[in-house]
């Protein structure tokens, strides 16, 4: 498979599981929103910082209220990662894939992306918008089960893998994340009651609330949750989950020893760390750290499987470790 | 509501379906029995079922967008096939097997002795004044003696029934991937035709191709690794070359992708760098290689040339095969057939006026308004008079150019192409269309079961071209002895 197959596929994939999560992201939010009292409401310019938007947004020079993030995130064609940019990207990629991705893929992909591009009046609207989400996750599911059900177990299918892995690690952090936002005091007095709800939440963003009670059956709490969707070996949107399903697909590929030392990294890291005790400002630093850790597999792959980086998309991984300063997330489109 | 085809009016014109007294040709009598039957409300949806097959599909061609982007366009397709006999298409096929291997045999031979031009069939000046005549291509010996392995010849026909060859498109021609998927979309929205008639099948192909591209392969002792080398998404045909790689299940490559190394050349993959031996390129000579050609090609490959040069890759169409894709070469496709073959032509050239040559330079300028002025080197129908229908001014800017520059045009009468009844704003009108068939060349020659029908949507129009409002249609070769 040519390196530049391989890159514009890794990225395919990680547009698509990147809309799809985008689209949870939004409706956990909203969700939760709904579930809280005014006074403890963290608002929506949270999903601005955990997306390592914010310099982006501010730009914008809008409020931050809800119909801006929104915009920002779901249909804003110079954001990156909003939704509609996931979506062209992830096009523009699949162009270029048509001889190596199975041809129903490709029609259903289509459809699915020009459904998306006509609807996307509804998302903006907050009645329509959660089945517009919706649709779009559903929609992405199909697309998975499809790959599943028609690719062979070839180069092709590995790298595309490989992406959606990673991507969906990355992602499932970044929702862990909406709930270590600064904006909620979690010692707050009167909040434990809604302690509660969040964590709920978070499990049924990911679709994972079944998962987790068939699997811990004890109360939802903080602790156990964080356990299920960080370290969980079952659960396949748990961090750790997608971390090993990245080593099984890497262990396909030829040359993949140095890839896999990092990877080893960032699952020790995972392993290591101890999430009863772990306060607010400590989730979210370890939350960051992981992300680093995530980089450091991306560039791997890239180094490993990818033509030289002058060949490939402008846009790439900016990291900045000022505090509070989440990562962007990290592109590469179809270099054209 | 059934279609009444008395009043289809193709008077003073030659349809493929329908004869002069308004009944159906022998070919197409069960189709139009059978859209008469649909009627023209059930044609209109199963047009629009088409149309959405087309989009799902995902065959598109790309139009440059003004704002120096470019757009995907969904291909459009009228679903009202266009018909010829296999007795016809027969004598067709043949013709153009004749005509490309006399090309051929052209090619190879001004790359080496020019025996045409000493024995005085073919002018030297033509060759030593041609913008696709290549200096480095001089005395090499590609495998076969080939050099145009793939041509798209365009066919019309005149009013009188005559079919012409109008030009043959010897670089990079495109088209063919459209042929088949038009077949796909029209078996999916007209099944019940298939079941009843002996239509040839034309997705042979893209098998067939491979087949030719395996033959050039320098390393006989393995599979060899075709490519097919691509200026990459935003060049109009990549929908094509994506999709021959794929029915060939070869890499598509970008010159990016490729390098050269002791004059072999490599592709880079997941697993390191890996020997190519055959490369279908849609690329343009000029854009090949940086080295030999355009210096500020950042499509080809350096080095590219050197190592074809050497045989240790094989290029298809080879370079330099070009010389021969120029208007005025096309003037003396009859008599080279005659010298190379010693057979008389099958198929006529369209009669045309070599404006390089003083006396017909002359009858031109006298008659530009009944003529049809193209530049030798043009395609897509971009830069041509149509004579009848210019203003004067455009006709007095296209002698200065004539006079300041005759060996860049030829001239021909304007041809009244054949209709073939078409779905226009929820009517059957005929439309004009021309044919391109493809012919392959190797170890053995293949002509495409018919080619592609391209139509002018406009009334009235004789401009084919997609890139200028032209649509597409099914075409079939039908079996009527059968």
């Amino acid at each position: 498979m040519l390196s530049r197959v391989a890159e514009n596929l890794y990225w395919l994939s990680r547009y698509l599981e990147r809309a799809e999560n985008m689209a949870r992201l939004v409706n956990v939010n909203a969700n939760l929103l709904l579930d809280l009292p005014p006074e403890y409401r963290p608002g929506w310019l949270a999903l601005i910082d955990i997306t390592g938007s914010r310099e982006l947004f501010d730009a914008r020079e809008k409020r931050g209220e809800e119909r801006d993030v929104v915009h920002f995130l779901i249909a804003d064609l110079d954001n990156p990662g909003s939704i509609l940019s996931s979506v062209s990207f992830a096009r523009e990629n699949a162009r270029t894939l048509r001889d190596v991705l199975p041809n129903e893929v490709w029609e259903h992909m289509n459809e699915l992306f020009m459904e998306i591009k006509e609807k996307l009046p509804a998302a903006l609207s907050k009645r329509s918008r959660f089945h517009f989400l919706q649709r779009i996750i559903r929609g992405m599911q199909t697309l998975t089960g499809e790959l599943e059900g028609t690719m062979s177990r070839n180069d092709a299918f590995t790298l595309l893998m490989l992406g959606r892995n990673l991507e969906r690690a990355d992602m499932t952090s970044r929702i862990i994340d909406v709930r270590s936002a600064q904006l909620l005091p979690a010692d707050a007095p009167g909040f434990q009651p809604f302690e509660t709800i969040q964590w709920l939440n978070l499990l049924k963003s990911l679709s994972g609330y079944q998962m987790y009670r068939l699997s811990q059956r004890t109360r939802v709490s903080r602790s156990a949750v964080l356990e299920f969707v960080l370290r969980d070996l079952q659960f396949p949107r748990a961090c750790l989950f997608c971390l090993k399903e990245v080593e099984h697909f890497l262990r396909a590929l030829p040359r993949s020893a140095g890839v896999l030392g990092s990877l080893e990294g960032a699952c020790s890291f995972l392993d290591r760390a101890t999430l009863e005790t772990l306060d607010q400002p400590g989730l979210h630093e370890l939350i960051d750290r992981l992300q680093v850790h995530f980089i450091v597999v991306h560039e791997g792959i890239a180094e490993t499987y990818f033509p030289p980086s002058a060949g490939s998309s402008g846009l790439q991984v900016q990291f900045s470790s000022e505090e509070h300063q989440k990562m962007p997330l990290s592109s590469g489109a179809a270099a054209i | 509501m059934s279609i009444n085809w008395t009043n289809y009016c193709a008077s003073g014109l030659h349809d493929e379906l329908i004869g002069p007294g308004g009944g159906a040709r022998v070919a197409g009598r069960a189709l139009i029995r059978h859209l008469s039957e649909l009627g023209s409300q059930e044609l209109g949806v199963r047009q629009q079922a088409a149309e959405l097959a087309i989009k799902v599909m995902g065959v598109t061609f790309t139009v440059y967008h003004e704002q120096g982007g470019s757009i995907d366009r969904a291909w459009p397709l009228d679903i009202i096939p266009r018909i010829i006999s296999s007795r016809e298409w027969n004598r067709i096929a043949a013709g153009l097997k004749q005509r490309v291997g006399a090309l051929n045999h052209f090619i190879n031979d001004v790359y080496h002795e020019q025996r045409i031009v000493k024995d005085g069939i073919f002018p030297l000046y033509i060759i030593a004044s041609s913008r696709n005549f290549r200096p480095n291509c001089v005395g090499i010996n590609p495998p076969q003696d080939c050099w145009a392995h793939i041509c798209g010849s365009d066919l019309v026909r005149d009013k009188d029934g005559t079919v012409y060859v109008l030009e043959d498109n010897l670089r990079v021609p495109s088209g063919v991937s459209y042929m088949i998927e038009n077949r796909q979309v029209v078996k999916r929205v007209l099944p019940e035709l298939f079941e009843n008639t002996a239509i040839l099948p034309v997705d042979d192909y893209p098998s067939q191709l491979h087949e030719t591209l395996v033959a050039l392969s320098p390393r006989r002792e393995r599979l060899p690794e075709i490519v097919v080398l691509t200026p990459g998404i935003y060049n109009s045909a990549y929908f094509e070359h994506s999709y021959l790689a794929r029915q060939m299940g070869c890499e598509l490559v970008e010159g990016r992708d490729l390098a050269v190394q002791d004059d072999c050349v490599y592709m880079q993959t997941i697993h390191g760098w890996t020997r190519v031996d055959v490369i279908y390129r849609r690329i343009d000579d000029d854009f090949l290689d940086p080295q030999s050609f355009r210096a500020d090609s950042t499509l080809g490959v350096p080095g590219l040339m050197r190592a074809w040069a050497k045989g240790n890759v094989a290029l298809a169409n080879a370079p330099g095969a070009g010389v021969a894709d120029d208007k005025l070469v096309y003037t003396y496709v009859p008599d080279m057939i005659r010298y190379y073959l010693d057979e008389d032509p099958i198929l006529p050239n369209v009669p045309s006026w070599r404006c390089a040559e003083p006396e017909q330079l002359e009858h031109v300028l006298a008659h530009l308004d009944s003529l049809v002025v193209k530049p030798v080197d043009g395609s897509g129908g971009y830069g041509m008079l149509m004579g009848p229908t210019a203003s004067q001014r455009e006709r007095n800017h296209f002698a200065t150019q004539l006079k300041a520059s005759p060996r860049n045009f030829i001239a021909q009468p304007v041809i009244t192409l054949s209709t073939v009844p078409t779905f226009v704003d929820e009517r059957i009108e005929p439309r004009h269309v021309d044919l391109r068939p493809f012919i392959l060349s190797g170890p053995k020659t293949y002509v495409t079961t018919g080619g592609l029908t391209r139509v002018a949507l406009r009334e009235g129009s004789l401009v084919v071209n997609s890139s200028q409002g032209g649509g597409s249609k099914d075409t079939w070769i039908v079996d009527i002895e059968a």
